[in-house]
């Protein structure tokens, strides 16, 4: 990330998530979960695959509304129809979520024409250097079907960046990344708070993501909030399912499914 | 029960999807483009189909009625019987039925795509309502263009129907009292109501297939069974119309 790139420190805002449940007919995904998230914070959301993280991410973006219990962003319960439009909130999809029929460079302008932000020139600045931010000014008029899936997030990461948010919310940003692309994906979320000041809620199962730039990380196990602490405690933790999740021994000899004859 | 229930949960749905579509109405200059683009996709795209099937349309109404009336010496009504067809019933039947298949699908389709990857949420995520830049701009453009393609399939068809009355062997009418006849017989107030249930035809047609596509859940297979569904259900509606509004068209 380049040094010209950066700017003014955002505000940035915190969110509180209070006995949160959520239920599909009769299948409770998530148990009353609360959380705190601080201003300025990178916080990671860790669980297994289908432990609920993406529907928790989904409700933290207004997207869904809770079973029970509220999700407060910036002191606003984010299921009142009018909170998220005074927001400054972005959401990076774990599949990008790009408009596949527009340019990258269009789906970064996408948000500022519509909300009528800037002029032509100043749009055309905003959005070449959210794309210089995450090295990406060589795709600009290039299609998402036409990148690989290291760029599609970065391209999604610029396109949150244009909207000048100060909560970003990143749904799996690191997976079906090969490692390498997946440590530039953390090095950009580690960056955009230093540069920015934005929080971050991440979720994740990228144990190196979480462990190398979380402030504070939570460990959601099928449904349940299982521990909430920075990731120095939680690498230490003495919770045997947490020590399990965090470090998991591949035995051969004793497989944890067994295969029916 | 579960059925009925669907039904009405989808006839609320496409009601509160065309309400909050029109709310945006006052953002459509911002959304010429929009409009424009979809202008282009439903009337242009869908004019060849139109106009190849209303000159058939029109011809085998000739041919039929002639079939009919050269026996007792009465061809010159051939033309009346062509254009009234036509305009009051055929043309704004058949021009929505066209819409359903070429636009409708395409439309369904991509608006279940959008929404099973996501895109419709980054919207809603970014606070740009997809019913402003999605809805809104697709109903208006069907409103601007299905007049236009009826009135296309009516001239089409007419020309059609007098091409093969005067050719056919046992018709054989001269162009000139064919169209004497439409002239006769065919009144404005006959092309407006054909007007009027193309206008109809085409946003139900246009409104289905747009909430039918922002209604997908799932995958990929459930985008095909969403312009399927968009499309039966898009022509049983114009069919049901049809009748219902021909019904109330005629007490005025």
């Amino acid at each position: 990330m380049t040094s010209d790139t950066k700017e003014q420190k955002r505000t940035s805002i915190g969110l509180k998530i209070e006995d949160f449940s959520k239920s599909y007919d009769s299948v409770e995904v998530l148990r009353h979960v609360s959380l705190e998230v601080e201003p300025g914070e990178i916080f990671v959301i860790m669980c297994p695959s289908g432990s609920g993280k993406s529907v928790l991410l989904k409700h933290v973006a207004g997207l869904e509304i809770p079973t029970n219990g509220r999700i407060v962003i910036d002191g606003m319960d984010i299921a009142e129809p009018k909170t998220r439009s005074q927001l400054h909130m972005a959401l990076v999809f774990q599949a990008g979520a790009l408009f596949n029929s527009m340019s990258v460079f269009d789906n970064l302008a996408l948000y500022p024409r519509e909300h009528r932000l800037y002029d032509k020139k100043a749009l055309r600045d905003k959005v070449m250097k959210a794309l210089e931010t995450l090295s990406l000014e060589d795709a600009a008029e290039k299609f998402p079907s036409q990148l690989s899936g290291g760029m599609r997030k970065r391209v999604a990461i610029a396109r949150a960046l244009v909207m000048e948010p100060e909560l970003i919310l990143y749904d799996e940003p690191t997976s079906e990344l090969d490692p390498t692309m997946g440590a530039t994906i953390s090095e950009i979320i580690a960056d955009l708070r230093e540069e920015f000041g934005v929080t971050s809620l991440v979720v994740s199962h990228d144990r190196d993501l979480a462990l190398t730039i979380a402030d504070r990380v939570a460990i959601l196990m099928h449904g349940d909030l299982l521990e909430v602490d920075t990731r120095e405690n939680i690498k230490k933790s003495d919770n045997p399912k947490v020590k399990d999740f965090l470090n998991p021994v591949i035995d051969i000899k004793n497989p944890r499914f067994k295969r029916k004859d | 029960m579960k059925q009925i229930n669907k039904i009405l949960e989808d006839f609320g749905s496409t009601i509160i999807l065309a309400l909050r579509a029109f709310s945006y109405l006052p953002c459509l200059p911002r959304q010429w483009y929009r409009l424009v683009e979809q202008c282009y996709l439903i009337g242009y795209t869908t004019l060849p189909i139109v106009a190849i099937l209303s000159f058939f349309i029109g011809g085998v109404l000739a041919l039929q009625a002639g079939y009919s009336l050269a026996p007792v010496a009465a061809q010159d009504f051939i033309g009346s019987l062509v254009g009234l067809s036509l305009a009051r019933e055929l043309a704004p039947v058949m021009t929505a039925i066209l819409v359903a298949g070429r636009v409708g699908s395409a439309i369904s389709a991509e608006l279940a795509t959008m929404k099973v990857y996501q895109e419709v949420d980054a919207l809603v995520t970014m606070n740009i309502p997809p019913e402003r830049i999605l809805v809104m701009p697709r109903l208006i453009a069907i409103l601007i263009m299905m007049p236009i393609l009826t009135i296309i399939a009516n001239l089409i068809g007419w020309i059609g129907g007098a091409v093969v009355a005067q050719n056919v062997d046992f018709i054989q009418l001269d162009t000139r009292i064919y169209f004497q006849g439409i002239k006769n017989f065919v009144t404005f107030r006959d092309i407006l109501d054909g007007l009027i249930k193309a206008e109809i035809f085409g946003f139900v047609t246009i409104l289905v297939c747009c909430n039918v596509g922002l209604q997908t859940v799932g995958g990929p297979r459930e985008i095909g069974s969403s312009v399927t569904r968009a499309v039966v259900i898009s022509l049983i509606l114009i069919l049901l119309l049809d009748y219902f509004v021909t019904s109330v068209l005629l007490k005025f």
